[in-house]
């Protein structure tokens, strides 16, 4: 029984098939990667999954039960993180800030207590230190370098702990040092029993890092398994070189 | 640093009592009240613009609520003149904040730049009312409100110590969002809302409080006004000057900080005053008042604050950036260029 | 047909009530073209530069205080008016555009809707020192004389000022669909970069249709200045309903404030003869009840939520 699991999704933006049959499996516990040439479809795949657009048809299904019209906060509130492509931080606000807006607290009454409360804020630092920004806590965001920023970005999404985090190209435009060192982060993470899905283009990064790939192409899948399975699948190959 | 600052409000709050002792003619206390009813009303609105970043060009439309409220509140329970009416100005807060929810609900749907366009209806449309339905408002002949029995040279007062409470309230409502979960969601949903939205903030909820709390205390300042000036007509409470004033006091003060919105008062509307009594008020004011929004919002759009902290900040990194006097010189005896910290 | 909300003598004439609501539709349309003319400029000023421009309703006004001077001192009609206030106000729309507008560049549309509020309350300003706050209104022999439609007497302005409204959408419609800057205003409308990509100078397309936003305000002012009394303070009115049309039409859509400003004015009209009382707030509840069931508007795009 898988985790979250995806049945024939179809998505069309006015005209533009998006998504035309994409299924995914994802097992708990597990780091599952997507990758596909450009316009097969995997961001339109995450923003389905996260509720940021409606499907056409097809099932998303999460721990057994149907995920039906999601919006981003029920998605968000099931256990999902997700980062963006084009990163996204609140930069007018410093670091550790950044951090304390993710925090979660129950109700309208909460929220009117002050929000540097002891204990989320130990768990901002003890989350900045886990990605190394500790020392930035009190910098704004938005005069982070794009690295730092991709980092806080996911930090933020840890505050919840969530179960699942959907990485939307994190390793991208980002130099080598940085990328094994969110690799790094994402193995501790997963050791911990967090399940991942990561849609990257870094090949490298794919095949190092996932147990299992799955590969997108016009917003189909069509293959899916071990990375050296699919690294020697001659359909991939194509669908790569071909167009 | 924060010590510093508690001191220096608290000398503010000092010198503000005390104010009448300095100059208690009539004109200036007057001049006073009006100050401090802009400062309250751009306080309120600073909840909702500064914060939220959802700006409203036509919150005044509850300054309007508020005067006609307390007017027709004292005209159906005959309340007199004196110190009464003072203590009805929490209920007043309260019932525009109660007819703001709905509207709110209407306005927060839309899309930001939506949104502001629709508060310029607002403003309108609350003037339409109160002209149209005059079986309430009086209409366009105006409503009367209580006359107070005091008479002298220290008639007004009471006004200016029942505004200057009102302000201090505010400013410790707006103090107390600002160190709260709830400011805090609010200045997340200025940089980007949708991503708030992600995150599990309830966003049409904290806009909502956001609305309404601006409405609560504009509205008390409309109701003080009322007093003050004991009859009101439809096109004087929903006054397109008071409007603009407004946020123009909380942009050039600087529009998102707790004290700039009573700076922009406080340098603003003796000038306002000035002017008026100087030239009358044929439409000179206007101009200037949209000339200066438009030099403001081109040129400062930060407000003088958020400006001078940024100021301060450049005068500081350009302090440290020079090296400790310890370091070894350099064989001949020339100044080493030194790049210019890139910390802005 | 029982009920008791209308006076004796049109239930007992059932044709006058007819004709009182066909009477009003006529003026309710005559009058939309009006309206219809005003919005297009805001909405095509949305749809090329993603800005709104809050002063279009002082604009209005302007032109319709320089008809009004025109005739008063050098005894100008006011549809002859036009030759001259057209391009007189085109030249100020693109001065506008130039010092205020243009300067703005990081999040165009809020910034743009500060600093054309701001230039309104200086064109309203200046109105009140030139003109004064009282009420005034252009007059011609078109203005006092009226035809009868069914029941209702309309003065023949409503006719002449909804024949204008119709040639210059028609001519608005020609230009954006038959000559090559037309189309480049199109193409910009649909596509910034692209439009840009491919040669076309967007700043001057621009400017030029910013002009062309004002000089409808101008033809606009007239014709609203000959129906109704108006003085400095009307801007705030007229902006609150162009406002509100092309939210309902959607915003950067053209037959949408098209059909909005008909709609809109026909209801307005036809209630004001039934229920007088609730004349001026049915405009705006319509506004209030069509957001809260469908934000975007009626020919309105959806905001897709930003990734």
């Amino acid at each position: 029984m898988s985790l979250l699991e995806v049945e024939d999704l179809r998505k069309s933006f006015s005209g533009i098939q998006a998504l035309t049959g994409c299924s995914i499996e994802l097992q708990d516990k597990e780091i599952g990667g997507i990758i596909g040439p450009n316009g097969s479809g995997k961001t339109t795949l995450f923003n389905v999954i996260t509720g940021y657009e409606r499907p056409d048809s097809g099932r998303i299904t999460f721990r057994d039960r149907l995920l039906a019209n999601p919006s981003p906060s029920s998605v968000f509130s099931q256990g999902i993180g997700r980062t963006f492509q084009l990163t996204r931080i609140f930069p007018r606000l410093t670091v550790v800030q950044n951090m304390h807006v993710a925090a979660q607290r129950k109700g309208f009454g909460a929220a009117l207590w002050p929000w540097n409360s002891a204990k989320e804020r130990a768990r901002a630092l003890e989350l900045l230190e886990f990605v190394g920004l500790e020392r930035l806590k009190d910098d704004l965001a938005g005069s982070l370098s794009y690295g730092q920023k991709k980092l806080l970005e996911f930090a933020t999404i840890l505050v919840a702990d969530p179960d699942v985090i959907l990485l939307d190209e994190p390793a991208g435009g980002v130099n080598p040092t940085m990328i094994s060192y969110m690799a790094d982060r994402i193995r501790e993470l997963n050791k911990a029993g967090k399940t991942f899905l990561i849609v990257e283009h870094n090949m490298g990064f794919v095949m190092d890092l996932c147990h299992r790939v799955t590969v997108l192409h016009r917003g189909s899948t069509i293959a899916a398994g071990e990375p050296d399975e699919v690294r020697n699948n001659p359909q991939v190959l194509e669908a790569y070189l071909g167009d | 640093m924060t010590a510093l600052r508690y001191a220096g409000a608290l000398l503010l709050l000092v010198i503000a009592v005390a104010l009448p002792v300095f100059d208690g003619a009539p004109l200036a206390i007057t001049i006073a009240f009006y100050t401090l009813i802009f400062a309250i009303m751009a306080t309120g609105w600073n909840i909702l613009g500064g914060y939220s970043g959802y700006i409203s060009l036509g919150h005044a439309a509850f300054f309007g609520v508020g005067a006609y409220t307390l007017g027709l509140l004292a005209q159906h329970y005959t309340i007199p003149g004196g110190y009464e009416p003072f203590f009805l100005l929490p209920v007043v807060g309260i019932i525009t904040a109660i007819i703001a929810v709905p509207i709110g609900i209407i306005t927060l749907r839309t899309r930001r730049h939506v949104f502001v366009v629709l508060t310029i209806a607002m403003l309108f449309i609350g003037q339409l009312l109160a002209t149209n339905l005059s079986t309430f408002t009086g209409g366009s002949s105006g409503l009367a409100l209580p006359v107070p029995p005091w008479m002298g040279a220290s008639f007004n007062y009471p006004y200016y110590y029942a505004a200057l409470t009102v302000l201090v309230g505010a400013l410790l409502v707006s103090w107390w969002i600002r160190q709260s979960k709830f400011g805090l969601a609010l200045l997340a949903i200025r940089d980007d809302e949708d991503r708030a939205l992600g995150l599990g903030i309830n966003t049409g909820l904290y806009k909502l409080a956001a609305f309404v709390l601006a409405a609560l205390f504009i509205g008390m300042a409309g109701a003080l006004w009322a007093y003050f000036v004991t009859y009101i007509y439809p096109q004087f409470a929903f006054d397109p000057l008071f409007d603009i004033a407004m946020v123009l006091m909380s942009f050039a003060g600087g529009v998102g900080t707790l004290a700039g919105p009573v700076l922009g008062a406080v340098l603003i509307e003796p000038a306002q005053q000035y002017l008026t009594l100087t030239y009358g008020n044929n439409g000179w004011s206007l101009v200037l008042y949209g000339a200066l929004f438009l030099v403001i919002i081109l040129l400062l759009p930060q407000g003088i604050i958020p400006g001078l902290r940024t100021l301060w900040e450049r005068y500081e990194t350009r302090r440290r950036a020079e090296p400790p006097v310890t370091e070894a010189r350099t064989p001949v005896d020339r100044p080493v260029p030194r790049r210019e910290s890139a910390n802005q | 047909m029982g009920g008791g909300t209308l006076p004796s003598w049109q239930r007992a004439n059932g044709e006058a009530l007819v004709d009182l609501l066909f009477g009003g539709i006529v003026t309710g349309i005559l009058v939309g073209g009006v309206y219809a003319l005003m919005a297009s400029g805001l909405t095509l000023v949305f749809g090329v530069m993603d800005i709104i421009n809050v002063a279009q309703g002082a604009l209005v006004i302007l032109g319709a205080y320089l008809s009004y001077a025109l005739q008063q001192h050098l005894h100008i009609d006011p549809f002859l008016s036009l030759v001259i206030t057209i391009p007189a106000m085109f030249l100020i729309g693109i001065a506008i555009e130039f010092v205020a507008v243009r300067r703005i560049r990081a999040n165009r549309t809020m910034l743009s809707i500060l600093v054309t509020f701001a230039v309104a309350l200086i064109i309203e300003g200046v109105l009140t020192m030139l003109f004064s706050p009282n009420l005034v209104e252009i007059h011609a022999w078109y203005v006092d004389k009226s035809f009868l439609v069914g029941s209702v007497y309309v003065p023949y302005i409503y006719l002449f000022g909804f024949l204008l409204s119709i040639v210059l959408l028609f001519a608005l419609y020609v230009y954006l669909y038959r000559t090559k800057f037309g189309r480049a205003i199109r193409a910009t409308v649909q596509n910034r970069t692209a439009a840009e990509l491919i040669g076309i100078n967007v700043n001057r397309v621009d400017t030029v249709t910013f002009g062309i936003g004002v000089s409808l305000a101008a033809t606009g002012g007239m014709v609203y200045g000959a129906l109704n009394t108006f003085n400095p303070n009307s801007a705030y009115d007229l902006i609150s309903r162009l406002l509100a049309i092309i939210i309902l039409g959607g915003m950067g859509s053209l037959s949408g404030a098209l059909v909005a400003a008909l709609a809109m004015m026909v209801i307005e009209n036809v209630t004001s003869l039934y229920a007088p009382v609730w004349e001026a707030v049915v405009f705006y509840l319509i506004l209030a009840i069509v957001l809260l069931i469908r934000p975007q508007g009626i020919f309105g795009r959806v905001a897709t939520r930003r990734q």
